[in-house]
């Protein structure tokens, strides 16, 4: 094993960036990050969610260019990579999302648009070399299936492997692998791992990323630590272990955090409880959570958790799978978001555009929607009652627009939001769910948005906060659950509170 | 009345002060009577396709049910002697079971509003075609219903009675369109659907009303057509109705995604397809181009509204950039 260690620090870096800085408007996304990788390499990159990661892979795609730094690949220095460059020099990547077409056969996905003619006019998908084509690649990857399956029949790791396989075939020399077990069972996760090392055995590089810390702690040569756009340190085959990456990806914030709590507040009656309740997404996995008047629950975890999933079961757009609901103690049944809506339960959706506000309306218009009937008199629709309305929550939220007339699609991200916010406000929330309220919106609003959050609270209102920002829900919570792989891992109070203990739960372990 | 609107409304006066110096019989009492009560006609059906459009959905099946119901309504006041008033109103509900059908397969079923009412179109022609044995409908010499008649085919100082029913639908259609709850509820789930539901609208019974209105008032214009021919031969009565009330509703600015467009609109584009129909056979063109004059008029319509729109982001865009500049530089 040492020699095999030896052997690859010798080689020369297959990629190596130096100092590469990206900012965006009020962002350092990435600042002085340095890596190298050598050809057959395995790098695990971890950090939590916005420490930079999805920059970086933007950077190594060429889908964006780097504002100072050089990037050398293959010997060749380079200011920014383009799309072509990166694909030209043998990067490919096999994203959390696969871009496989579920309708074609295996083969036909791996050559998409590359596809073997005959010879003639007609210019006909020669099927036999394609299948002849595929075939070593499908090998390699160690897949058992054929090349003629369609793809909607594989399973997911079956799936990843098809991607991997379509890297290979264009030859590709360093394969990122970005987030790939994520939504993996665990008996395909070992599947995926083996591809690894077979990719390894060939002398091509893996960047692997990924939330599962024991996974890479099986599969990587060395760990990249990436904290807040900076490097943070990087672990040696031998230093690679679960607490070490744990310690790099918080770093030194732990106890100041700790003391900027206040004291808990005394809770108040649970007003929405969950009992048992089974979501689509993760049907074997019983979710019970009690979120109380007055409080701030956040709700914490990795991408994918199922928090998202959750919060739709409580607004009535999924349905659950078992299990009751209740609010106020009484049992509730939700058929639809109408009827949550109809309960006093609101929610402040994750996609802000595709399901938190209508673009195309005004500010005026997007406020009074749920609760139009009230800005109506004998159905017909009040200008004055909306504009009125409007004009509150514009006042309150500090929403800063030309006039509540104007489309909300023309607002910033954060003053979109507080329209979200406002609509509910408007009406009375007796719980509201917030899903991840400032992803994309800048300090100040952010801020602000705490605030409000905090006054529903105080308000009484029951208010729970999905959220991947650590600091965030650190700082704003009273009390905190964590959700891993669908199923609540802990319940955090105050004085309880750490970025480790957070982060442990959210990988499955036991808080300290 | 939106800038779309008004143009249309200009095209419309434009075209016709061509035909009229072409050929002055255009203004003929007699002309513009026969045209008005047309478009009377199809008015009422586009206004019901219309609403449906609005909510980025389909009717395909509008021709054939105008073919069924008329049959029917013809049948059971001619033959089956039925009071008139009767059969009205059970045309209007046959016509809203209809629509309460396709708007259950669609919302509920989550089938897909084109596949929906083409097989409507194939089912319902089938239908009519069967319930009379491929004959005819008609009346027996002699059959007369003086206030049916009065009240569908007539005039009323000289304005055709059925024209005067779009205007009085149009009005009450504008104010549920443009001023109700209901309408603001169709623009939103037409804009986006997800987002109309995340506000807490119950989107599904919203789009199934709207299937419904669609029914009923293609129910109405069915009886008002049955009255014009006075026979019917369900083979043929009311084919290519469907095209002629999406056409409206696409000439009127209305866009097959959903969330656009104005029951001004609507109106107007019927109104200038009956105006083309004329000019056809005003101005000598031979009348198998008829379809080919139509499509040709609301391509070029389409293109300079979309090419209009495009211009005019473009133009907002720099203005933004400018102003940005601008903004920077004083800072």
């Amino acid at each position: 094993m040492n020699y095999s260690d030896t052997s690859i620090t010798a080689s020369i870096p297959f990629l190596s960036l130096e100092n590469v800085r990206k900012t965006y408007p009020g962002v350092v996304a990435l600042d002085g990050f340095s890596m190298d990788v050598r050809p057959g390499e395995v790098i695990g990159l971890v950090g939590e969610n916005g420490a930079g990661k999805s920059t970086l892979m933007k950077i190594l795609g060429g889908v964006t260019t780097p504002d100072t730094g050089t990037i050398t690949v293959d010997g060749t220095a380079h200011k920014g990579l383009s799309v072509e460059g990166s694909l030209g020099s043998g990067i490919a990547f096999v994203h959390q999302e696969l871009n496989l077409f579920d309708n074609l056969d295996v083969a036909a996905n791996i050559f998409f648009g590359r596809e073997p003619l005959r010879a003639g006019p007609l210019k006909l998908v020669d099927r036999a070399k394609l299948r002849e084509m595929v075939a070593p690649l499908l090998k390699r990857v160690g897949a058992n299936f054929s090349p003629d399956t369609q793809v909607a029949d594989l399973s997911l790791a079956q799936q990843q492997m098809v991607e991997i396989a379509k890297a290979l075939s264009i030859k590709a020399r360093l394969v990122i692998l970005d987030e790939p077990t994520s939504s993996l069972p665990l008996a395909e996760t070992d599947k995926l791992l083996d591809v690894i090392k077979a990719l390894k055995a060939d002398s091509i590089s893996v960047i692997f990323i990924s939330h599962r810390l024991h996974e890479i702690e099986r599969v990587a040569d060395r760990v990249v630590v990436l904290r807040d756009g900076m490097l943070a340190g990087t672990l040696g085959k031998r230093d690679i272990n679960h607490d070490q990456m744990v310690k790099l990806m918080i770093g030194r914030m732990l106890k100041e955090r700790e003391k900027a709590s206040e004291a808990a507040r005394a809770p108040g009656a649970v007003a929405l409880a969950a009992k048992v309740i089974r979501t689509p997404a993760y049907p074997s996995r019983p979710v019970s959570l009690d979120v109380r008047r007055g409080e701030i629950l956040g709700l914490a975890g990795l991408v994918g958790s199922g928090r998202t999933e959750l919060a739709r079961v409580f607004f009535g757009i999924d349905g659950s799978l078992g299990g009751t609901l209740e609010l106020d103690g009484k049992p509730l049944v939700l058929g639809s978001a109408a009827d949550a809506v109809a309960h006093g339960i609101f929610l402040v959706p994750e996609d802000r555009k595709l399901t938190g506000i209508l673009l195309d309306l005004s500010i005026a218009q997007n406020i009074s929607l749920p609760n139009l009937p009230a800005h109506a008199r004998r159905s017909l629709v009040s200008a004055s009652a909306e504009t009125a309305t409007a004009e509150t929550q514009k006042k309150n939220l500090g929403i800063k627009a030309p006039s509540v007339q104007t489309r909300t699609g023309t607002l910033s991200g954060g003053n979109q939001q507080k329209v979200v916010l406002g609509k509910w406000l408007a009406m009375n929330p007796k719980v509201m769910i917030l899903d991840e309220p400032t992803r994309g919106i800048d300090i100040g609003a952010k801020a602000e948005i705490y605030g409000l959050m905090r006054a529903l609270a105080d308000a009484g209102v029951a208010v729970l906060m999905i959220s991947s920002d650590m600091e965030e829900v650190i700082g704003v919570s009273d009390r905190i659950a964590v959700m891993h792989e669908g199923q609540i891992s802990g319940i955090l109070d105050k004085d309880q509170f750490s970025q480790e203990n957070v982060l442990l739960l959210a990988v499955g372990k036991q808080p300290k | 009345m939106s800038k779309k609107d008004l143009g249309l409304l200009i095209l419309i006066l434009v075209v016709g002060a061509i035909v009229a110096i072409i050929n002055p019989r255009f203004l003929l009492p007699i002309n513009l009577a026969n045209t008005s009560n047309l478009i009377g006609l199809f008015g009422i059906l586009s206004i019901g396709q219309a609403f449906v459009i609005i909510t980025g959905g389909i009717e395909l099946s509008v021709g054939s049910v105008v073919a069924l119901l008329g049959t029917l309504f013809v049948d059971f006041i001619a033959t089956r002697g039925m009071g008139w008033p009767v059969a009205f109103v059970l045309i209007l509900v046959l016509g809203a079971i209809i629509g309460l059908a396709h708007g259950w397969l669609i919302t509920r079923l989550k089938l897909q509003p084109f596949v929906v009412t083409l097989c409507g179109l194939l089912i319902y022609r089938g239908v009519a075609r069967f319930y009379t044995a491929d004959g005819t409908a008609g009346f027996a010499f002699g059959q007369n219903f003086p206030e049916l008649e009065f009240l569908t085919a007539g005039r009323s100082y000289g304005v055709p009675n059925s024209f005067i029913a779009l205007i009085v639908i149009a009005i009450i259609m504008w104010v549920v369109l443009h001023r109700s709850v209901f309408g603001r509820y169709l623009y939103a789930i037409g804009k986006n659907e997800e987002a109309a539901k995340y506000s807490g609208i119950r989107t599904g019974r919203i789009v199934m009303a709207a299937y419904v209105i669609c029914g009923v008032l293609t129910a109405l214009s069915a009886i008002y057509f049955a009255m014009y021919t006075r026979s019917i031969s369900p083979a043929s009565h009311g084919q290519f109705y469907e095209l002629y009330a999406i056409a409206a509703a696409v000439l009127g600015g209305f866009s097959l995604r959903g969330g656009e467009g104005s029951l001004i609109g609507v109106v107007l584009g019927t109104v200038l397809l009956q105006e083309l129909q004329n000019l056809v056979n005003l101005l000598g063109i031979p009348s198998s181009l008829n379809f080919a004059v139509m499509g040709g008029v609301i391509l070029i319509g389409v293109l300079v509204d979309q090419q209009w729109g495009a211009f005019r982001a473009r133009r907002l865009m720099i203005d933004a950039a400018r102003k940005n500049i601008v903004g920077a530089a004083a800072e």
